[in-house]
């Protein structure tokens, strides 16, 4: 009976004619909605992403086999010349050591810091925002000024780091002549700025960790420095993988601190701090204003922290897996000799 | 606790009476640390202070007292406001512009950033359509890539359309990052519910509905935390500042660098502008510093 009554459901294309049609409507608006909403709402980002970054990075790819002057423009085709011509700058070269110089110097004690101070800050301090906030305070200095302070402070002359030195009968040391001497300087300006960032990722990870594992290490009688080796490290390797990761990729690009590490902001007289994104802008920018050059120098680049980002990472995950296999195994022979012994 | 008897069984009186000593009237793991890491702790905060305070002491100290000695004095002298001030008036630069220039980037940046990377946020985390995976994907991927691979070009592009020296040339290129849109989609995932977006919808609400009422107040602490990182990271950028933006309208950082190459003889004035561009972040830090901490924590566990 029912199939032949006047159709209730919305269905029916011609009973009830106002009502279902304004229902339809609106779903089919909704299902517009439904469906376009996300495209709609990400579009923003890959929008301007596309525009300023990944137009640009492949744009570059095109500049850099292009005879590409500041002031120019665009010149003639010249395949790999920007290349072999940046290949075969001794600058370009000993930019890159450099570059891996102050990386080393600044990256390798800044990890092995941040880790103490965050095993000293997972504890059951009192003030803990004071502290965290403390360690995090220069990160909010700008690169510029932290080059400007500690230019000063490593000052060859009046520095205050040589005046302390002289006061332990040190030599004053060439803070601005030396190379090695200015990578650590700048060196200890990457230090100061990032150390206590990667203090409080650390910090992150270790609160992550079961406390019942250091309840348990306490009861074997491990003391604070056995229960960092054998259950902090091991299990906060994950974070120590990022941190490396990310300190690499942002201390392969180090170009503030050694910008402004003197006032001519060249890298020194004979180039002895200039890293390799100083080299970039002083192609494109500075002594040579070519771009074509400059892009080609910006390729290799990425080619190195590429590289590096996978070697680092390769290397880090074999160091971290060793590293769980150990302590398991000590583990197993100390809970066997422990069930001999109580046998 | 009931674990002193199991250890009892295991490993022998001896440890037994060890843990129990070592937790004591302290209480196991959550006892007082002693005095030595709060000496250590204490070094590490004095060290990170120093500079900035070496720089306060330099930047209120006259050229004559400053060539004598390294540390002219152990107190801020009486020349700072008068330093500031010759700071401030400088013909180097234009002072207040650059300063309007700094908050105008920061402030138009951090909040860009915070409404496109929650409105990508929201969709990654909570909607699905046609290549969400590998979209989001492509979103982390582009996080590892150095962004100063493609500064010539942008830099072309700039001088192409009249850009360079204003400051959509700085704006624009970090009107969105990455970082944020991983961010917010990290957070949403797990800060709402897909029984409050099922309810608003049953509800009758359109998509920008539930985004706006539901999504975004979910999405606020980590909104928050997104625009105090994009505003530190912009008003400490210089790198692509230093490039398009000329003498005549720079950023601080742009700024102080101007100062450096015109008063490098005189480093008292370098060093009040130092403090100068540093004063406001430092301020700002003393009032979020909290959620800029708990920002790093949050996203560290998740990153």
């Amino acid at each position: 009976m029912s199939v032949q009554s006047p159709a209730p459901t919305r269905s029916a294309p011609h009973g009830a004619p106002r009502a279902p049609r304004r229902v339809g409507f609106s779903q089919r608006l909704s299902r517009w909605d439904f469906k376009l909403s996300p495209y709609l709402y990400i579009s923003p980002f890959f929008i301007i992403f596309a525009i300023t970054g990944l137009f640009p990075l492949i744009y570059t790819a095109f500049v850099s086999v292009y005879d590409w002057k500041l002031l120019g423009g665009q010149g003639d085709f010249i395949g790999m010349q920007n290349y072999t011509d940046v290949l075969s700058q001794a600058t370009f070269w000993k930019s890159l050591r450099n570059t891996f110089s102050i990386f080393a110097l600044s990256s390798v004690p800044q990890v092995l810091v941040a880790i103490v101070l965050a095993a000293l800050l997972d504890q059951n301090l009192r003030a803990k925002t004071f502290w965290r906030m403390g360690v995090l305070l220069p990160y909010v200095v700008a690169p510029v000024a932290v080059g400007l302070i500690f230019g000063r402070m490593f000052a060859d002359q009046s520095g205050l780091i040589n005046s302390w030195l002289g006061a332990f009968g040190v030599d004053p040391i060439r803070w601005h002549v030396d190379p090695l001497a200015s990578h650590v300087a700048i060196a200890s300006m990457v230090n100061f700025r990032w150390t206590g960032y990667n203090t409080l990722i650390f910090l992150a990870a270790m609160q992550a960790v079961p406390r019942e594992l250091y309840e348990a290490a306490i009861i074997d009688g491990a003391g604070r420095v056995r229960q960092f080796f054998s259950v902090t490290v091991p299990q906060i390797r994950a974070t120590v993988i990022f941190v490396i990761l990310t300190s690499t990729i942002g201390g392969l690009q180090i170009f503030d601190e050694p910008r402004v590490f003197d006032a001519a902001g060249r890298g020194g007289a004979s180039q002895q701090w200039m890293t390799t994104t100083l080299y970039l802008y002083d192609v494109g920018w500075g002594t040579q204003r070519n771009l074509g050059r400059a892009a080609a120098v910006a390729w290799l680049l990425f080619i190195v922290v590429v590289m590096i980002g996978l070697l680092n990472f390769a290397v880090t995950n074999r160091i971290s897996s060793a590293g769980t296999g150990r302590p398991s195994r000590r583990q197993r022979r100390a809970a066997a000799r422990s069930s001999r012994r109580s046998a | 606790m009931s674990s002193v008897p199991v250890i009892r069984q295991t490993a022998g009186p001896r440890a037994a009476k060890a843990a129990s000593s070592r937790r004591g009237k302290t209480g196991g793991y959550n006892r007082r640390p002693g005095v030595v890491t709060y000496v250590l702790l204490g070094a590490a905060v004095l060290i990170g202070i120093g500079p900035i305070y070496y720089t306060l002491l330099l930047g209120s100290s006259d050229p004559v007292s400053l060539a004598q000695s390294p540390l002219p004095q152990l107190l801020p002298d009486a020349s700072l406001f008068d330093n500031f001030s010759k700071v401030v008036n400088s013909d180097a630069f234009d002072f207040w512009k650059a300063f309007r220039n700094s908050l105008l980037v920061s402030l138009i940046t951090a909040g860009a950033t915070v409404l496109f990377s929650t409105l990508a946020g929201f969709s990654f985390a909570k909607l699905n359509f046609r290549g969400r995976g590998p979209l989001l994907v492509f979103v982390i991927a582009t996080m590892a890539v150095p962004t100063q691979l493609g500064v010539i070009p942008l830099y072309i592009i700039m001088a192409k359309i009249g850009w360079i020296g204003t400051l959509q040339a700085v704006i624009v290129p970090a009107l969105v990052t990455a970082f944020g849109v991983f961010w917010m989609t990290q957070y949403l995932q797990e800060a709402l519910p897909y029984e409050l977006i099922e309810a608003a919808r049953v509800d009758g609400a359109s998509m920008l509905r539930t985004f706006w009422s539901i999504a975004m107040p979910a999405a606020r602490p980590a909104m928050a935390m997104l625009a105090l990182f994009t505003f530190v990271t912009q008003w400490t950028n210089f790198f692509w500042p230093s490039i398009v933006l000329n003498p005549e309208n720079p950023t601080l950082p742009v700024a102080v660098r101007l100062l450096q190459a015109n008063y490098f003889v005189d480093y008292s004035l370098v060093m009040a502008g130092v403090f100068l561009v540093t004063l406001p972040l430092i301020v700002l830090f003393i009032f979020a510093g909290r959620q800029l901490v708990a920002g790093i924590m949050a996203g560290a566990v998740k990153g």
